[in-house]
């Protein structure tokens, strides 16, 4: 009977500490401010030739591990899984900064959770800059 | 009731724990593994002599001999993207799920797997920079998410068989071949 009293006081509180924001949250919810996102997750290369850079941003992506679930020329976005005993998911957008450059973009998730630590996004900039032959620069 | 709070934080702790804290991606996940060139190697072949949209083309043919669906395309970036679903039974672990069930421990076994190709051809250069004509590299990446009797994933991998992508080039040469007879 204790035993059951346990188990049941342990699931009630862990329903009210759980349970008191409902999971559609999850929708809108960020664990960073956008500038903050952005400061790593985005570098911009002096070039504007953006099938040139989706073409390179996909053979990174393959270097990488990665299969490409989609590409889009025109909206200049590619999406790619990594499966290796755990699944990360990757979205890299490439658009036109100004008259002379490209703004490159990636957002990634591992597993269920958004990747907001800069290490791994620093990775994926130096793999592409490499393949680019080009500098990743850093946008304010 | 008071001796129930210690364990009960315990317990929720724990529940946040799993629920949480494992969840830190893989240092290297988006590093450049040492045999990231070794993998390209294996992974590309070079194709000479046939156009960009023929080469998919070709490419499509292949991947629809091996009982592919085309799931996504873009040819102005020379992707596609393919999957089938397949049965994963293995004669070893179905020996394995009986011997275990006569000894009164059923066992789940892989059931079912979902394979996933991307194929992505690019120009290929030439020592100066420009594109060499009628020259293509292409590279297929392939992984797999296996799931078992009892519906849980027990495999999610890419497939790095040497085999594998040395008999997929050798049907894309044969397509490719007949893509240009035909003409």
């Amino acid at each position: 009977m204790i035993r059951l009293k346990h188990a049941a006081m342990a699931i009630s509180c862990a329903a009210v500490l759980a349970g008191c924001a409902p999971s559609t949250e999850a929708v809108l919810e960020t664990g960073k401010s956008a500038v903050a996102l952005r400061s790593f997750q985005q570098r911009a290369f002096d070039t504007t030739d953006m099938e040139k850079t989706l073409r390179t941003v996909i053979a990174t992506l393959q270097d990488l591990s990665f299969v490409v679930d989609k590409a889009d020329l025109d909206l200049g976005t590619v999406s790619a899984t990594k499966l290796s005993g755990y699944q990360v998911r990757i979205t890299v957008t490439v658009r036109p900064r100004g008259a002379a450059q490209l703004l490159v973009r990636a957002n990634a998730q591992y597993m269920d959770k958004a990747i907001e630590d800069p290490k791994p996004y620093q990775d994926f900039f130096a793999a592409l800059e490499k393949a680019m032959f080009l500098t990743a620069q850093q946008v304010d | 009731m008071r001796r129930c709070q210690p364990a009960c934080a315990g317990i929720v702790a724990l529940g946040l724990t799993v629920l949480g804290g494992c969840a830190t991606i893989p240092q290297d996940a988006l590093q450049l593994a040492p045999d990231s060139l070794e993998r390209r190697q294996m992974q590309t072949r070079r194709i000479d002599g046939i156009d960009e949209k023929r080469l998919l083309a070709a490419a499509a043919g292949v991947l629809q001999d091996l009982g592919f669906n085309i799931d996504e395309s873009e040819t102005k970036l020379g992707v596609i993207v393919a999957s089938k679903d397949r049965s994963a039974f293995t004669a070893s672990q179905v020996v394995a799920a009986i011997a275990l069930g006569m000894l009164g421990a059923p066992t789940s076994i892989d059931k079912t797997q979902k394979i996933r190709v991307s194929l992505v051809t690019r120009p290929a250069l030439a020592a100066d920079g420009t594109p060499r004509p009628d020259s293509h590299l292409i590279r297929i990446t392939i992984q797999r998410v296996v799931r078992n009797t009892g519906d849980q994933i027990t495999r999610i991998e890419s497939i790095e068989e040497p085999k594998i992508y040395q008999e997929f080039f050798e049907r894309l040469s044969k397509s490719i071949f007949l893509e240009v007879q035909s003409i």
